[in-house]
C-alpha cells in the first residue's frame, strides 16, 4: 500500500469515527489545515520533478477532494444527528393547560332587546328612547289616564318628593311616555319600537321594582288592527325561532288604546321545560291595541285623519320564556354564576340574516 | 269576580257547556282566571255505607268500621264521634288525594288494625269548616254515587278579571248580557217589580251639600221595612255566597252582598231603631270618627262623603257602614239605603282609609245610576221574601243622574280601525244586544246604556262590535314595506352603547343589569352628597325598600356592591360592567348613558407565569376600549389626574377631550369601600357615552389612500431623567411632536425610580420608531432628529437625557 493510500485510509477512518463536529473539525485541520497532512504533502509538489509531479499532482488533489467531501458529508450527518437529538430533548407535555383568558358576556336583557330590534327593524321600525324620570303628563295624562281614576291604581308608581307647586316627578311605569314624546315632536308616518327600563312599586316572586319593556307604535292614515295582528304574529314566530306559533287575541282594557287586546301564545310544558308555539295552554305575552283617539288628540293629531296601533311587552319575560330562565329576580342580582350561564357571547350580535341566536 | 254557573243561569238561558261559556267569556274580553268545578275536584269521593262500627280494641276514641263501598266491603278505622252503624258517608279509597289535609291516602295500620281508605269530613273535602265529624249523606244515597252529586256541590265557580272599564260586569247579569250578545243564549235578567209601600216613609233622609260638591252623592233613596225577622238566610243564598268566597252573616246583610254580585249594586241596611233623627249624606268634618263594620275605627275629613244621623257619622258613603247601626239577628225594622256616590271621591276616600270593600270597588268604578230605584225595589222584594215585614214608601233625596250619552257613529269606522268587514246589520244587532240604542241612518246615532260609563266615542263602539264578533276574525295583514331595503334603525347614541357593550364583554367583563335606584348612603358617596341628591330631586318618596331610595348618580356603587356579594360566595376574581342610565336630575337631559365597569382581581395561579393583577391601567384600558368602540377619538384624549373624590387620589384619572370629560378610571377610594363594607382593592371606570362628540358625517365612505414607505424603518431609544411629577403623556407628546412626519410611533418601555436616579426624579425610557419617507436617512440626519427629540423633551418637561 502506498503512502497516500495509507494516509487516505487513516483519514477516512478518523472522519468516520469523529463523534462530534469539534472532533471532525480537528480531523479537518489535521488533514486539510495549513499544516495538515494533506497540505504538507501538497507543498512537496513544487520540489518534485515534472514526471513525479505529473503522477503525484492528480493523486494528491484527488485525495484532498475526497477527504473534503467526506468531511462535508460527515458534518451534515453530525448536524442531522444533533438536530434530532435536540428535537428529542425538546418534547413538551401538550396536555398542560393554556393560560386562562377572561371571557365576558352580554346580559340576556341586552341580547333579547337586540333580537327584538332586529325583527322590528326589518318591518321598518326605528328605535326611539326616552327618559326614565317622567312627569305625570307624559306617563298618565297624555295617555288618557283620567286624573284619580282607579286605572292609575293598576300602576304602582314610584314617585319623587313633591315640588313646591305640588307636582311630582315619577319613574315611568311603562315605555309608553316615549310614544307621546315621539308623536309630539315627529310627523307621521311613524313606526317605532321603544326599549327601556320601567318601574313599578312591586316586588315578589314574579315582579321586580324595575323591569324592561319594548313598546311599539305605528301612526299613519291606514294602519288597522289587522296589521297589528299580522305584525305581532310575525314577531312571535321570528322571536321564538319556531316554525309556527299559535296566537290568540283577546279583548282587554288599556286606557291608551281602543280597541285594546292582549295576545296569548300557545305553549306546552314538557317536564320542567316550557315549549312555545304549540300545545293546549295559553300564555299572555303582550298588550296592544289601536291608539286611543284621546291620545292622538293629546299629541295634536286628528283621530279622524290619523290612526295606528301600539303594543308593549316585557323583555325580561320574553327572555325567560325563550331561554328557559326560571326566576326574574336573578336578572338583576349580578351573580357571576348566573351571568356566565345565561349570558351571551359578545360575538353573537343578533341579526335576521345570520340568525337571532345560535 | 267570582260567580257560579247556576247563578249565571239565573240571567242567561243557555244550553252552552261550561267550556263554551268560559271560551266565550275570554273571547269577549272577560278574562277567566280560573274555573273550579267541585264535581271534578271531588270525583274520587263516593258514597259508602257503614255496615258495622265497633270500638277499636286499643283506642277509646277510634272505631273500626266495615264499610260498603264501590270497591266492595272495606275495613276503615275512623276517629269521628258520629261514625256509627247505618250511616252513609263520603268514602275515599286508598290512593285518593284528599285536598283538605293535602294528603294521598295509603294503606295504613292504626294501632294495629288495618285501615283501607277514609271516611271524610266536610273540611277534608274543602266543603266547609266542619271537622267535628264525618259527612253524613242522606240515607237514600246510593253506594258508589259521586259525593258531589249527592251533596249538590256540583256548581262550577268561574273567576274572571273585571277590567276597570267594565263596572257592569261586577254583576252576574252584566256577564250574562255579554254572553247573550255573543250568541250564547238569551238574557233573562228580570227587571225588579215595584213593591207598593204600605205607609209613608217615616225616616227623614237628606243630602247636605253645596252647589260645588253636590255631585258627591246626587241621589239617595231609602225605604223602611217594618217587622222583619232577621236570621240566617236560606240555604240557596248561603250556598251561592259561600261558593264565591263570602261568609253568610244574616239574611239582611246577605241580601246586600247578593245584590252587589248579582247586579253590581251595593246597598246598605241599617237597623232603623238605632238611627237618630235624619239620615243624610254630607262631607265629613275633621275629627269625626266611627267604628266600621270591619271592627276598626276610622277618622273622617272634609274630603270624604259620610252618611250621618243626629248622633254623628254612621259610615263612609259607598265604602263601609258602621257597627253601631248595623243589622243583627235582633233587628226588627230595617232601613235600606240605595244611593249613588261619586267614583273619584269614593276612590280617594278608599285610598286614604285603606278600606277594601265590595261596595268601594263598585262605586269607584261607577255603578249604574239608573238602577237606584229598581235596586231598592229588588232589595225590598228580597227582604220581604226572606224576612217578612211591611215596606213603607220609597223616598228619594236628590235626583237620579241622567247623563245622555249619544255618539255619532259612521258604521264604516269598524272597517277603518279593525280591517274587519262587519255587515251594518250585524253591528246594529250587537250594539242593541249590549243595551245600546241604535238609530240607523247615514251616520248612526248610538245611545250608550246607563251602565256603561266607559263609552265615550266611536272607537269605543268599534271595540264593542269587534269584541263580540271576535278578535279571531281580525284579518292578519303584513305592514306594507316603506322601502325596498330598510335604512339603519339605530341612532348614533344607540350604536355607541351597543358597540361599547360588546367591546367590554370581549375584554372579559360580564354585563350586569342592576337597579336604577340604590342605597342613598352609597349613592351619596358617588356624588356631592345626600343634600345634592335631594336638591336634584333624585330621592324616591315611596321606595320599594329603604336601601333603594336614591336614583344612582353612578353605576359604580351597584357594581362594587355586586363584586362584594360575589366575593362573599367565593368569586373574588370578577369584572362586571353595565351600559345603562345614570341620573343627575329630574330633567330628561339630566339622564346620561354610562358604560361603567368594576374589577376585583384575584386571578388564578398558572404554571407558566405569575398571574397579572388588575390595576389602574387595566381599567384605563377598559375605559379606552369602551370609548374607542363608541367612536370616541381616543388618540386625542388626554388623561388628567383629577378624577372625582370617590377614586384613590393618586391612582385615578379623567379622560378628557379638551374641557369635555369622557370618562374616569382608577382605584376606588379605600374610604368609600370601607363605608360600603367592601374589601379592596377595587378598580373602576366610568365612560359617558353621550359626552362623545358626534363624528362628522362624511360625504363618502372612501378611505384615504394607503401611505406606506418601502424604506426600512429604524428605532432609537432615549432615556430621560425628569421630575417625578412629570406625566408620561407630556413626554410622549414632546417626542411625537419633534418630527410628526418621520416619527411613526413612540412607545414607553421603562419607568424607573431609585438607585442612579436622583431623589424626586424618575427615568422614562422611550423607543422612537422612525420611518424614513423620501430617502434613506444618513447618520447626520438621524443625529439631527435625535437632537430635536432631546431638545423638545427638555423644553416640555424640564428634564434631561440620561447619560
Amino acid at each position: 500500500m502506498s503512502d497516500l493510500e495509507t494516509l487516505e485510509t487513516d483519514l477516512t477512518a478518523q472522519i468516520t469515527s469523529a463523534a462530534s463536529e469539534g472532533a471532525l473539525e480537528e480531523v479537518r485541520v489535521a488533514a486539510l489545515g495549513k499544516k495538515g497532512a494533506v497540505s504538507e504533502r501538497m507543498k512537496t509538489l513544487g520540489k518534485m520533478s515534472p514526471e513525479e509531479r505529473k503522477e503525484m499532482g492528480p493523486a494528491l488533489n484527488g485525495l484532498k477532494a475526497r477527504i473534503a467531501d467526506a468531511i462535508e458529508a460527515k458534518k451534515a450527518e453530525l448536524e442531522e444527528a444533533a438536530l434530532d437529538a435536540r428535537l428529542a430533548s425538546e418534547k413538551v407535555d401538550v396536555t398542560l393547560p393554556v393560560a386562562p383568558e377572561a371571557k365576558g358576556s352580554i346580559h340576556p336583557v341586552s341580547q333579547v332587546t337586540d333580537e327584538i330590534i332586529a325583527i322590528f327593524s326589518a318591518m321598518g321600525f326605528s328605535v326611539a328612547e326616552g327618559p326614565d324620570i317622567e312627569d305625570d303628563f307624559h306617563n298618565f295624562t297624555a295617555l288618557n289616564f283620567p286624573a284619580d281614576h282607579p286605572a292609575r291604581e293598576m300602576h304602582d308608581t314610584f314617585f319623587f318628593e313633591p315640588k313646591e307647586d305640588g307636582s311630582r316627578m315619577l319613574l315611568r311605569t311603562h315605555t309608553s311616555p316615549v310614544q307621546i314624546r315621539t308623536m309630539m315632536t315627529e310627523k307621521p308616518p311613524l313606526r317605532i319600537v321603544i326599549p327601556g327600563r320601567t318601574f313599578r312599586c312591586d316586588s315578589d316572586q314574579t315582579h321586580t321594582p324595575m323591569f324592561h319593556q319594548v313598546e311599539g307604535l305605528v301612526i299613519d292614515k291606514e294602519t288597522h288592527m289587522g296589521h297589528l295582528k299580522g305584525t305581532l304574529e310575525a314577531f312571535a314566530k321570528a322571536y321564538f325561532e319556531v316554525d309556527s306559533v299559535r296566537t290568540r287575541f283577546r279583548p282587554h282594557f288599556f286606557p291608551f288604546t281602543e280597541p285594546s287586546a292582549e295576545m296569548d301564545i300557545g305553549y306546552e310544558r314538557v317536564g320542567k321545560e316550557i315549549r312555545i308555539g304549540q300545545g293546549e295552554k295559553w300564555m299572555e305575552i303582550l298588550g296592544c291595541g289601536m291608539v286611543h283617539p284621546n291620545v292622538l288628540r293629546n299629541c295634536g293629531l286628528d283621530p279622524d285623519e290619523y290612526q295606528g296601533f301600539a303594543f308593549g311587552m316585557g323583555v325580561d319575560r320574553l327572555a325567560m320564556l325563550k331561554y328557559g330562565i326560571p326566576d326574574l329576580r336573578d336578572f338583576f342580582a349580578a351573580d357571576a354564576r348566573w351571568l356566565e350561564h345565561y349570558g351571551f357571547d359578545p360575538l353573537d350580535t343578533p341579526s335576521l340574516w345570520a340568525g337571532l341566536s345560535r | 269576580m267570582k260567580f257560579t254557573l247556576s247563578w249565571l243561569k239565573e240571567h242567561l238561558e243557555t244550553d252552552a257547556s261550561l267550556d263554551q261559556i268560559v271560551e266565550t267569556m275570554v273571547a269577549v274580553g272577560l278574562e277567566v282566571e280560573s274555573v273550579e268545578d267541585p264535581a271534578e275536584r271531588l270525583k274520587d269521593f263516593t258514597i259508602g255505607e257503614v255496615l258495622h262500627a265497633e270500638k277499636h280494641p286499643d283506642a277509646d276514641k277510634l272505631k273500626v268500621c266495615r264499610v260498603a263501598t264501590k270497591d266492595g266491603e272495606k275495613q276503615i278505622v275512623c276517629g269521628a264521634p258520629n261514625a256509627r252503624t247505618g250511616i252513609k258517608i263520603a268514602y275515599a279509597a286508598v290512593g285518593t288525594y284528599v285536598p283538605g289535609i293535602d294528603l294521598t291516602l295509603k294503606k295504613a295500620k292504626i294501632r294495629g288494625v288495618e285501615s283501607l281508605g277514609m271516611m271524610c269530613s266536610a273540611r277534608e273535602l274543602e266543603l266547609g269548616d266542619d271537622h267535628d265529624g264525618i259527612i253524613e249523606a242522606p240515607a237514600d244515597a246510593e253506594i258508589g254515587a259521586p259525593v258531589s252529586e249527592v251533596l249538590g256541590v256540583n256548581d262550577p265557580v268561574i273567576d274572571f278579571e273585571v277590567t276597570p272599564n267594565r263596572p257592569d260586569t261586577n254583576g252576574v247579569n252584566g256577564v250574562a248580557r255579554d254572553l247573550a250578545a255573543a250568541g250564547l243564549g238569551k238574557l233573562i235578567s228580570r227587571t225588579p217589580e215595584a213593591v207598593k209601600g204600605a205607609f209613608p216613609n217615616p225616616q227623614k233622609i237628606g243630602l247636605h251639600f253645596d252647589e260645588e260638591t253636590k255631585n258627591t252623592c246626587p241621589a239617595f233613596a231609602g225605604r223602611l221595612i217594618k217587622g222583619v225577622r232577621n236570621g240566617p238566610s236560606p240555604k240557596w243564598l248561603q250556598d251561592q255566597l259561600r261558593a264565591i268566597g263570602l261568609r253568610p252573616i244574616n239574611a239582611l246583610v246577605d241580601i246586600t252582598n247578593y245584590m252587589s254580585y248579582d247586579r253590581a249594586r251595593p246597598l246598605h241596611v241599617y237597623d232603623a231603631d238605632k238611627l237618630q233623627g235624619e239620615i243624610h249624606a254630607r262631607l265629613g268634618r275633621k275629627g269625626e270618627r266611627y267604628l266600621a263594620l270591619d271592627g276598626k275605627e276610622y277618622e273622617a275629613d272634609e274630603t270624604m262623603c259620610v252618611i250621618a244621623d243626629d248622633n254623628g257619622v254612621l259610615g263612609f258613603g259607598g265604602i263601609m257602614g258602621g257597627e253601631t247601626t248595623g243589622c243583627t239577628e235582633a233587628t226588627q225594622n230595617v232601613f235600606i239605603e240605595c244611593a249613588y256616590f261619586d267614583p273619584l271621591r269614593t276612590a280617594k276616600t278608599g285610598r286614604k282609609t285603606g278600606i277594601v270593600s265590595d261596595a268601594r270597588y263598585r262605586f269607584e268604578r261607577g255603578v249604574d245610576p239608573a238602577f237606584i230605584l229598581p235596586g231598592i225595589e229588588m232589595a225590598t222584594r228580597l227582604v220581604t221574601d226572606l224576612c217578612g215585614g211591611t215596606p213603607g214608601e220609597v223616598e228619594l233625596a236628590g235626583e237620579i243622574p241622567q247623563a245622555e250619552n249619544i255618539i255619532d257613529f259612521p258604521p264604516s269606522e269598524v272597517k277603518r280601525l279593525t280591517g274587519m268587514d262587519v255587515a251594518a246589520d250585524d253591528s246594529a244587532r250587537i250594539l242593541t244586544a249590549l243595551g245600546f240604542v241604535v238609530k240607523q241612518g247615514e251616520s248612526w246615532r248610538v245611545a250608550a246604556p246607563s251602565w256603561r260609563p266607559d263609552i265615550h266615542g266611536k272607537a269605543d263602539l268599534v271595540e264593542e262590535i269587534a269584541r263580540i264578533v271576535g278578535f279571531d276574525k281580525l284579518p292578519a295583514a303584513a305592514m306594507p314595506s316603506l322601502h325596498a331595503v330598510e335604512a339603519p334603525k339605530l341612532t348614533p347614541m344607540q350604536q355607541r352603547r351597543a358597540r361599547a357593550r360588546r367591546a367590554l364583554a370581549a375584554r372579559g367583563l360580564h354585563e350586569a343589569v342592576t337597579w336604577s335606584f340604590t342605597d342613598e348612603r352609597h349613592a351619596a358617596l358617588f356624588c356631592e352628597g345626600e343634600n345634592w341628591l335631594r336638591a336634584q330631586g333624585l330621592i324616591l318618596a315611596n321606595p320599594i325598600a329603604s336601601d333603594l331610595s336614591a336614583m344612582r348618580p353612578s353605576i359604580l356603587p351597584n357594581l362594587i356592591a355586586a363584586l362584594q356579594r360575589n366575593a362573599d360566595h367565593g368569586r373574588g376574581d370578577l369584572a362586571l360592567f353595565e351600559a345603562a342610565p345614570i341620573y343627575g336630575g329630574e330633567a330628561p337631559e339630566d339622564q346620561r348613558m354610562a358604560a361603567t365597569g368594576a374589577r376585583r382581581s384575584s386571578p388564578p395561579r398558572h404554571w407558566r407565569e405569575d398571574a397579572v393583577q388588575d390595576d389602574v391601567f387595566t381599567v384605563k384600558a377598559d375605559a379606552l376600549a369602551a370609548l374607542a368602540a363608541a367612536s370616541a377619538p381616543t388618540a386625542s384624549l388626554q388623561a388628567t389626574n383629577d378624577a372625582p373624590d370617590y377614586y384613590h387620589p393618586g391612582r385615578s384619572g379623567a379622560l378628557r377631550l379638551g374641557p369635555n370629560v369622557l370618562g374616569f378610571f382608577g382605584e376606588i377610594h379605600p374610604r368609600v369601600l370601607k363605608a360600603m363594607d367592601v374589601d379592596g382593592p377595587v378598580y373602576g371606570f366610568e365612560t359617558f357615552l353621550d359626552a362623545i362628540p358626534d363624528s362628522k358625517k362624511k360625504a363618502t365612505k372612501t378611505r384615504p389612500a394607503l401611505d406606506v414607505s418601502d424604506l426600512l424603518p429604524l428605532t432609537r431609544d432615549f432615556a430621560f431623567i425628569v421630575d417625578a411629577d412629570v406625566s408620561a403623556e407630556t413626554l410622549l407628546k414632546a417626542v411625537r411632536g419633534a418630527d410628526k412626519k418621520l416619527i411613526a410611533d413612540v412607545s414607553l418601555f421603562d419607568v424607573y425610580e431609585g438607585n442612579g436616579v436622583p431623589e424626586g426624579k424618575k427615568s422614562l425610557a422611550v423607543e422612537a420608531r422612525i420611518q424614513p419617507r423620501e430617502k434613506t436617512l444618513t447618520d447626520q440626519d438621524i443625529e439631527a432628529l435625535a437632537n430635536r427629540i432631546i431638545a423638545q423633551v427638555e423644553k416640555a418637561t424640564g428634564g434631561a437625557l440620561r447619560r
